[in-house]
């Protein structure tokens, strides 16, 4: 017990920050482009959308994380990981979606439209993936996909801010529609290379 | 349809990156390199063939209201065979690609080709698709990791570039440079084709499988969420 009250706080805090700012999940490792460019369109379908992947990261990886290591890895089936994890949160997604309707039907009404589009949401098996290959233990995976679900509800709204104001602009013929779009999400993205040094001084 | 349009249709007219708009993901990540966009490409083009011929000669066999995890698994157990094959005769391609090799299974392309023509078309011709669809994305991988690889890094499959590589714009091969060259390619085809392709006014949604829950989304606010 007194080992797990112990843990590395400032490891943690810096996992979160950098997959928040310095790793973010849309604009540095391109994870997550289809609802990203998608559903940035009005603020409150993005706020909507980035907070249903939140929760579906955080629920996915308390659940995969075990998965991994205490049914897959003993066993010897470390190459089934990507179809176990598939369906894994797919079963999720569906659950999720059940208990909501039938429990809180106010949550589900807010939250129900975006949960189908996230089961083929590469930033959910992406994170979970992901905490493997980094060797992060529980509470590291935790917080890790507490902050890319962040990272990426920070990018959406972001965003979404961006493409209202883009909405009036006269943009060339050619550019219209989603070119235009990529165009500008590459300038969010530069914006976010301002972050890089902030991190590994955090503490220093 | 005839044959050759359903194999040649995948290059350029409904090409899956620049017309379809699909597998955005790891276009944009894997595009950094020539040689990472080939790999890239030919690991989802076998993906693409097995899980077409696959879904195809099922089509009749899978119900149809429990088909997308159906395909899911299927397509997900093809990418576990393509990822222990490249682990095990290419190492470095694998360390290359890291994470975005087993984000195949959710590439929307392999998945909407299965719920756009697979569950439709005969066995032989969804092979075809398969192998267009999937040559269509080597292809789009492939001229824009030339791009981003020329100008980023002065380098083109390993060869020196001589004065650029002096000059590189390292921004390039950086994510704003894979959002910024993705977005004036796209704006290139629809200036040539004049619009003549699929006019995207939003963000096209055609192929994905989630287009359902998508559509539903702008149609309706706070609507009730179904199955995708």
């Amino acid at each position: 017990m007194e080992e797990l009250m112990h843990f590395d706080f400032k490891g943690l805090v810096i996992i979160l920050m950098s997959a928040v700012f310095v790793n973010n999940y849309v604009l540095q490792r391109f994870l997550g482009i289809c609802p990203f460019l998608g559903v940035s369109k009005k603020l409150d379908q993005a706020t909507g959308m980035s907070i249903a992947v939140i929760f579906v990261m955080l629920l996915a990886t308390a659940v995969t994380w075990p998965i991994q290591y205490y049914l897959l890895d003993p066993n010897d089936l470390g190459y089934m990981q990507t179809i176990v994890f598939i369906l894994v949160i797919a079963a999720l997604v569906q659950l999720v979606e059940i208990v909501l309707k039938k429990y809180v039907p106010s949550l589900h009404a807010a939250l129900g439209v975006y949960l189908p589009l996230i089961t083929t949401n590469c930033a959910v098996l992406g994170v979970t993936i992901l905490n493997i290959t980094e060797n992060y233990d529980f509470a590291a995976s935790m917080i890790n996909s507490l902050g890319s679900g962040l990272g990426f509800f920070l990018a959406m709204v972001l965003f979404s801010g961006v493409r209202s104001r883009m909405e009036g602009g006269d943009t060339p013929e050619a550019f219209k529609g989603l070119p235009i779009t990529l165009v500008a999400a590459s300038i969010v993205s530069i914006s976010f290379f301002g972050f890089a040094g902030v991190i590994e001084h955090l503490f220093s | 349809m005839n044959k050759l349009k359903i194999l040649t249709k995948g290059f350029i007219k409904e090409n899956p990156v620049l017309v379809l708009v699909l597998g955005t993901c790891p276009t944009l990540a894997v595009s950094t390199q020539a040689s990472n966009a080939i790999g890239m490409g030919l690991a989802a083009t076998v993906v693409l063939l097995c899980s077409n011929i696959a879904i195809s000669a099922l089509r009749k066999v899978i119900p149809d209201k429990v088909r997308i995890p159906c395909y899911i698994v299927l397509i997900a157990g093809f990418v576990t065979i393509v990822q222990m094959l490249i682990k095990a005769f290419a190492p470095e391609l694998d360390e290359q690609l890291g994470i975005y090799l087993p984000l195949i299974v959710v590439n929307c392309i392999i998945l909407g080709r299965a719920e756009m023509f697979a569950n439709k078309n005969t066995v032989l011709d969804s092979a075809l698709d398969g192998i267009g669809m999937g040559i269509g994305f080597t292809l789009a991988l492939f001229v824009m990791a030339t791009i981003r690889e020329i100008l980023g890094s002065g380098t083109w499959l390993g060869m020196e570039i001589p004065v650029l590589i002096d000059n590189n714009i390292s921004i390039m091969t950086l994510a704003p440079g894979g959002f910024f060259v993705f977005g004036c390619l796209i704006a290139l085809v629809n200036k040539i084709s004049k619009g003549k392709t699929i006019r995207k006014d939003d963000f096209s949604c055609r192929g994905c499988p989630s287009a359902a829950a998508c559509g539903k989304l702008k149609s309706a606010e706070g609507g009730e969420g179904s199955e995708a």
